[in-house]
Order: C-alpha cells, then structure tokens, then sequence
C-alpha cells in the first residue's frame, strides 16, 4: 500500500490519470445522487433501490446492443424503460410508504433493492458485463494518461442530462408542481396539485436518470447485478454533503467523490475500493454530526 | 405464560432433534435464527435504533472464533470453547469501537451508517489475507461422526438461544430497559431528565453483540466454510432477515422476535426447498410484502385484535 | 448575589434574524415560586430553553446552584438538578405511568449494581403517593400514551416532582387544563413548593394563576426584560398592562 502511495510521489503524472478518470466516473455518481437528493427532497423517502435502478439501467443497455443496435441508443432507451420500472415501483410499494416512518421506508426500498438484484442474477448471471463502443482511448502526457473517449462522451451526456433535468425542474410546469410539492405536500395539495402524480413522476423521473447513469456505466465501465448497494451508498454519501437542494454542491460532490474512489483503490488495491466508499460515508455522516452537535443539533 | 408452558416448550425442543432427525440442521439453524432476531430487537425494538448493521458483530464473531480455533493450538473442543467466547469478545469490542459514534446519529443516519458498516466490513474481511480474504475460512473438522456434531451443536445453540433470550428478558425487566424504551420513546425528553442516554445506548449495542458474536462463531462451525460477503458479513440475506424477523412477530416484545423467528425461518427453508435460486427473490418481495402490509407484526397485530388481554400484562409486569 | 440558586446574567439569543433574548438578567432565590410572564413571542421559552443547555446562547452567563452552567449540555445540568417540562407535555407514550415514573427517580439511583434490580418497595410507595398526589393513582397501570392531555401534563409534573430536583421550571403548567382543575393544580405547585422544596420558575399566561402563587414576578417583552416586582407591583405597572395590550 505505501508503494502505492510513493509511486504517486515520484511519478505524479499518475495522479493526473487518477484525478481524470475519478472526475469522469463522477459525473455518473453525481446523476444517481441527483435522483436521490430529488425523490428525498420531494418525497422525504431515501431510496436504497437507487443503485439497482443504475444496475438495471446498465442491463437494459446490454439487451438493446444484443438486440443489434447502436450503443449510444441505450441510453435514452434505458432512461424510458426505468421510468417505467420507477412508476411500476412507486405504485405498487413507494406510495404506500410515503407517509409512513422513514425506517418503513429504508425497509421497503431495501426489499425492492434485493429483489431486483436478485432478480438480474438469476437471469443474467453473475457475471461482470461491459459494452464496447469501439470509441477508441485518448493518450496525453507522454501515454502516461490514457482517457477513453467514451468515458468523455459519458461525462459530458451525464453533464448535459444534469442540467436538462435542472432547467426542467425550473421552467416546466410539472417541474414547478414538483417544486411546490417538495416545500409543502399539503399545500400544493389544497392548491389543486395531484401530490400522488407528482410523487410518481418525482420518483419515476429518479429511475429514469439511474437508467442513463447505467447505461453509461455499462458502456463506460462495467456492471454486475450487485452494483447496486455501493451506488445507493455513494449517492447519499453526497446528497448528505451537498445537501438536498444544492446542484451544485452534488456535482462538485460527485466528482470528488470519484476521483477519491480512484485515488483509494490505487493505493489501497482494488479489493478495498468499495471498502473505502463505504468507511468514508460513514465517516462523513459522523463528522457532520458532529459539527450540528457543537450546536445541539442532530443530523434529522 | 405459566411454567408448565414453558415446560412444555422445553420438553419439544428437547426432543425436536429426534422426531426429525433429517432438519437437524435446519434446527440448528432455527435457533441460530432466535438469537439473531433477537438480539437485533434489544436496539432496534426496545430502544429505537433500527441496525441495519448488526450483521457485522455476527460476522466478527464468527471470524474470531474460526482464527482462534486455527491458531491457538488447542484440540477441538478447548478451542472451540474458547474461540466462541473470542468470538463474542470481538464482537463487542467492534460495538464499543463504533458505538459512541455511530449512535450519536438519529434515526435513518443510524441506519444507514450501519449498513454501511455492515457491508464494508465484509468488503475488507474479502480482502484482508490473514482471515482468509476472499476464499474465505474454514473450521475444524469435528472429530467424530457428522449425526453426532449437528446434533452437539443443536443442543448447544439451543441452550445459547435460552439464555439470550432470559438474560435479555431480566434485562428488558429491570431499569435498564426502561432507560432504553425511554429513549425509544422520547430520546430528548430522556436526556432532559437527565439520563445517560449515550451509555445506555452503547451498552446495550455491546449486550446485544455479545451474544450475537457467541452465536456467529457457532454458525461458522456448523457451517464449516465461511464466506466474507456471503455469509459472515451478508446484508441481503442475515443482516436484513433479523429485522425483518423481530417484525413479523412484534417488534418491542418480549416473545415477539423469537415467534418471528420461527415462522420467518420455517418459510425461508421452503422458499429455498421449492425455489432454489429464486428463493433470495421471493425472499426480497417477502421483505416488502410484510413491510407495507404487517409492520405491527403478529404480537402487534393480536394486542390491537385483544387488548383486554395485553393489559392484563402490563399490570402484571409492573406490579412484580 | 451569590446565594441565589440560579443567576442570569445578560443573555442573549438570537435565532436567524430574530434577537429572542436580549441581555436578559434575573435571579431565582431557592426556595421561592418566580414567576416568568409576557406576550406571546417575547422569548419567554428560548429563555427556558438557554438555561437548560437545549441550545447554546449567543452571550451572557448563566449560573445553577454557585456553578457557571453556561457551555454545560442539557443532561449534564438536569443532573446538576435543574429540570422543565415542556408546553407540549413530553412523556415516554408506550411505557405505563408507574415506568415512566420510575425511571424518572432521582439519578443517584442509578448506579450500575441497582441498574439491573427491580423496583424497591420504598421507591414503588413514593411512587404511587406521587401519582396520588397528581389524582393519577387509579390510572398508573395505563399506557401514558393512552392519558388525555391533561393527565399527561399531570404525569409530567410528577415525574418531575419525583426527580426531586433543587430547581423546576414549568412552561405554561396550566394551558390545556380544565379550568375547574386549576385550583388544584395551583395548590399541588404550593405544596411541591412549600413541603418538597422545591424551587419553581413558572411560565404563565393565566394572571390568576400566577399571581395567586408567585412571590416575585418577571415580565418579558420583545425579548427585553421589561419589568420585575411583587404581584401586587405587576399587576399594576402601566408598562407591563401596555406590553399586553399593545401586543399586536
């Protein structure tokens, strides 16, 4: 492990490879987050299914490149079919839970996690999938830099989708019943607004960009049916930096995050990368804790 | 409950073993089961802290006692003494080292910052070589017949689950477990009166691993191989079935996780007899079916059906 | 003076913009019934909540018992003795009254060997004459969840009572309650005054109430303190009777 670190010092042009790879694979963990951060904000439910949704978004990618179609069609094609698996999810088991205890919820949406990866590892397998895009790989600094260009192109798409859904939440007038519905859920109800829609929609909008997240992952990276966990982990690690309402602060948080990942698993090999996730989310949580507590509060 | 109740119970788990000698591990497994509903009931019932997490004191136990019985040089029945209180040691160090900290967090940051825990110390025991990393260990070989050892270890997890079970029942009695339902129910009231609320807490996670890390170093040895992710650190499968146990009989109740328990085991054995490999599906959609539609679980459900009967209790219980 | 049991000297407290406190100075003889009173908003509870420790203040100095309390967390000083009770009576909902008393008993109790014991015959009599005290005694075996809201504040004053604290402060005790049941509540304040000890700091916005049983009263307003004196001297202080009325 303290090569690993040495070899950073005495060759610091890895760290570039590792800082540029991190910020790329970010911008993935910073869609899902977004998702997150929306249906916890909107609907006060913390979805531990997130990840599979991305696992599934990935799955859905690799049936669409079977089928015979182009990869990048997957994308767009997996944010539709996990909108639809989103509102199947909201109506059969979130809509029961949104008024309920947030325990209930983790519980339920924990269900609905195992089912669904156990559901891909028995039809998929357990294998590790990946989609070639034959985009070929960028080299700078003397090949001691490699980028895949189609993690570039996922980096930007995961950018543009980001802001999309950011200027749809603004301009449109269910983006605005959203809104409405995440500061006051009664009063957008008195007001005319169907909170019952507008928590599907929130929900399903949620899946939907774990849907492009997975597929980019898959095109990118990799999936495997047991992703899942360690997405759902990373993206509230970072709504709990960001905070909820705060795009920015999700994006600078993702990216972070990435390239922290990647600097981990350099040093700390591979097999403690998701170790690592897992022991920083914990650590971040109790180190915002701790800050409220100077002022008597708790992390609520 | 009347003692000839209890004597009767008594009498068929002794005895279980030989009406049906084919499950014998399955009911050493259902005792397995007990103990870990309910222990995850005395912080996630009693007091109000849902774990997501308790996985990782089974876990650490289970791995304690196995490296003990490797390394100590002892023959198999010291070592395996020995490393099962190792194991328990170990697992309540693991809640004394994260306890101050993880339970100074309120409600889901609790939870979800134990399963975290959960899943990373799977993650690291996966790649930490000395125990095995991901081939994982194995435990002694038991030196006698395989008949003789299941039912060993029947007679031992059932005497262990006993003991939680009335080592937990003083507890929940005395005023520690008002101090911890206090906190249950009105954590900031609690320390408004002045309560030690952060070591009631922490000792109560320490109790509830103590026993569930005994357990763990048994399971290992039944099981002969343990695997890091799948079965000694296993959130989808242990870590989230011991909630899900404690709730299908009642969370909060005495009786409760360990009725819990039973049913919840019987019916995952025949998913896995029926279903193979859709079993952890159909055990993922049994998760949510009892979530949204019996939270109250079955003490829970009763006291609504029969109130009469549960006050009776309540004046009983606090007049002793 | 240092023979006072608690000394409030200059607090403030701001939350956001809102100055809630402003250097707010006052005192508690032991022994005394004070009375806290004041128009709605005038930070009459963000008082209360200062000197308990619920949340820091922004300046000033607060002393219990000859010690500087200021920087010390809530539990630290209720079991220096110093206890409330809350406008929205809080009590342990799924725990019968005779627990809820119980593990309300004074801390020296809890120690780690009587930790694991049962109830002692002495302690389970103080209990049930502090329940009778309250008119809660046939209601003991209840779920306190099960209580109406005035029975819960009752329960709550108990097990306060219980606690034998040197200083109680109690928010707004009679709110909620049945008129017809004041009188007795006033007399069981006079009693745990006069025959327990117990030093009281009272909110209050019923006038009878307070001024039947205060010995000294302060008044609040935007914050401020604006006025202190006998009952008699409050009652009649012009700028106290314009507080009220110019309220809105």
């Amino acid at each position: 492990m303290l090569d690993n670190v040495q070899i950073l010092f005495q060759a610091p042009v890895f760290s570039v490879d590792l800082i540029v790879n991190g910020m790329l694979i970010g911008a993935i963990f910073m869609l899902a987050a977004y998702g997150m951060a929306l249906v916890w904000g909107v609907m006060n439910v913390i979805n531990v299914a997130q990840g599979e949704f991305v696992m599934l978004g990935g799955y859905v990618t690799l049936l669409v490149v079977k089928m015979g179609l182009p990869p990048l069609v997957g994308i767009p094609i997996s944010a539709i079919v996990l909108f639809g698996v989103g509102w199947l999810v909201y109506r059969l088991v979130i809509f029961r839970v949104v008024e309920r205890d947030v325990f209930t919820s983790l519980l339920a949406t924990y269900g609905v996690a195992i089912l669904l990866a156990q559901l891909i590892n028995e039809t998929f397998g357990a294998d590790v999938r990946t989609v070639d895009t034959g985009m070929g790989t960028w080299f700078f600094l003397d090949n001691n830099v490699t980028v895949a260009v189609i993690k570039v192109v996922a980096f930007v798409l995961a950018i543009v989708i980001g802001i999309l859904l950011w200027l749809f939440l603004k301009k449109s007038r269910t983006g605005q019943a959203i809104r409405a519905t995440a500061q006051n859920a009664r009063a957008a109800r008195i007001l005319g607004i169907d909170t019952h829609r507008t928590f599907a929609i929130t929900y399903s909008l949620s899946a939907a960009l774990c849907g492009a997240a997975g597929s980019l992952a898959i095109m990118a990276w990799a999936v495997h049916p047991y992703i899942g966990l360690p997405y759902t982990i990373r993206s509230f690690m970072i709504v709990v930096v960001a905070g909820v309402g705060n795009l920015l602060g999700v994006i600078i948080a993702g990216l972070g995050l990435g390239v922290a990942e990647n600097v981990a698993g350099f040093i700390l090999g591979a097999e403690f990368q998701i170790a690592f996730v897992f022991l920083l989310m914990i650590g971040a949580l109790i180190l915002r804790n701790s800050l409220l507590r100077r002022q008597r509060k708790y992390l609520r | 409950m009347k003692l000839y109740h209890y004597l009767l119970i008594l009498l068929l788990c002794l005895v279980a073993p030989f009406l049906l000698p084919h499950y014998l591990t399955q009911l050493a497994f259902l005792w397995i089961m007990v103990v870990l509903s309910i222990t995850w009931d005395t912080t996630g019932g009693q007091m109000g802290y849902n774990s997501f997490g308790n996985i990782i004191f089974f876990g650490v136990g289970m791995y304690a006692c196995a490296v003990f019985q490797r390394d100590s040089g002892l023959s198999y029945f010291p070592a395996l003494l020995i490393g099962l209180g190792v194991g328990g040691v170990f697992a309540m160090l693991t809640a004394a080292i994260f306890g101050n900290a993880l339970l100074g967090m309120r409600g889901h940051y609790f939870s979800i910052g134990t399963l975290g825990l959960g899943v990373a110390a799977g993650e690291v025991a996966g790649g930490w070589d000395y125990i095995g990393a991901g081939s994982g260990l194995t435990t002694p070989l038991y030196p006698g017949p395989l008949e003789h050892r299941d039912l060993l270890f029947y007679y031992m997890f059932f005497v262990w689950a006993v003991i939680t079970f009335f080592a937990l029942r003083r507890l929940y009695q005395s005023r520690f477990g008002l101090a911890i339902n206090a906190i249950r129910d009105n954590e900031e009231k609690a320390e408004a009166m002045g309560i030690h609320t952060t070591r009631y807490k922490v000792s109560a996670w320490i109790i509830s691993a103590w026993f569930l890390g005994v357990i763990g170093g048994g399971a290992g040895n039944l099981m002969g191989f343990i695997d890091p992710k799948d079965v000694a650190f296993s959130g989808p499968t242990f870590g989230v079935w011991m909630i899900l146990m404690a709730i299908t009989g009642g969370k909060g109740t005495i009786w409760g996780p360990v009725i819990g328990a039973v049913i919840f085991h019987v019916t995952q054995e025949l998913f896995w007899t029926l279903l193979l490999g859709w079993q952890r599906v159909a055990m993922g959609l049994l998760i949510v079916l009892i979530v949204l539609f019996f939270p109250e679980g079955i003490l829970g459900w009763l006291r609504q059906r029969y109130p009469n009967r549960f006050n009776t209790n309540i004046t009983q219980r606090a007049e002793k | 003076m240092t023979s006072e049991l608690l000394e409030i000297q200059a607090v403030s407290k701001a939350f956001g913009g809102v100055q809630a406190n402003r250097e707010i100075s006052l005192q508690v003889p032991s022994g005394k019934i004070i009375g806290l009173i004041g128009p709605n908003g005038s930070g009459k509870t963000t008082l209360f909540n200062s000197i308990v420790g619920y949340h820091p203040i922004d300046s000033g100095s607060i002393r219990f018992d000859q010690r500087e309390i200021t920087r010390m967390l809530t539990p630290q000083i209720a079991r220096l003795g110093l206890l409330r009770t809350f406008q929205q009576t809080r009590i342990y909902v799924r725990m019968s009254c005779m627990q809820n008393m119980q593990i309300s008993l004074p801390l020296r109790q809890h120690k780690l060997k009587t930790i694991f014991e049962p109830l002692s015959r002495t302690d389970q009599q103080r209990i049930e004459d502090m329940l009778a005290f309250v008119g809660l005694h046939g209601k003991r075996h209840l779920l306190a969840g099960d209580l109406s809201f005035g029975q819960q504040k009752l329960l709550e004053f108990a097990m306060a009572l219980i606690a034998k604290p040197k200083l109680l402060l109690l928010d707004e005790p009679t709110a909620g309650i049945n008129p017809t049941l004041i009188n007795g509540l006033i007399d069981r304040l006079k009693v745990a005054n006069r025959e327990l000890g117990i030093t009281l700091f009272i909110i209050e916005h019923n006038m009878r109430v307070i001024m039947n049983i205060a010995d000294h009263i302060y008044c609040l307003a935007h914050g401020r303190l604006l006025a202190e004196g006998a009952p008699d001297a409050i009652q009649n202080n012009q700028v106290v009777i314009d507080a009220y009325l110019g309220a809105d």
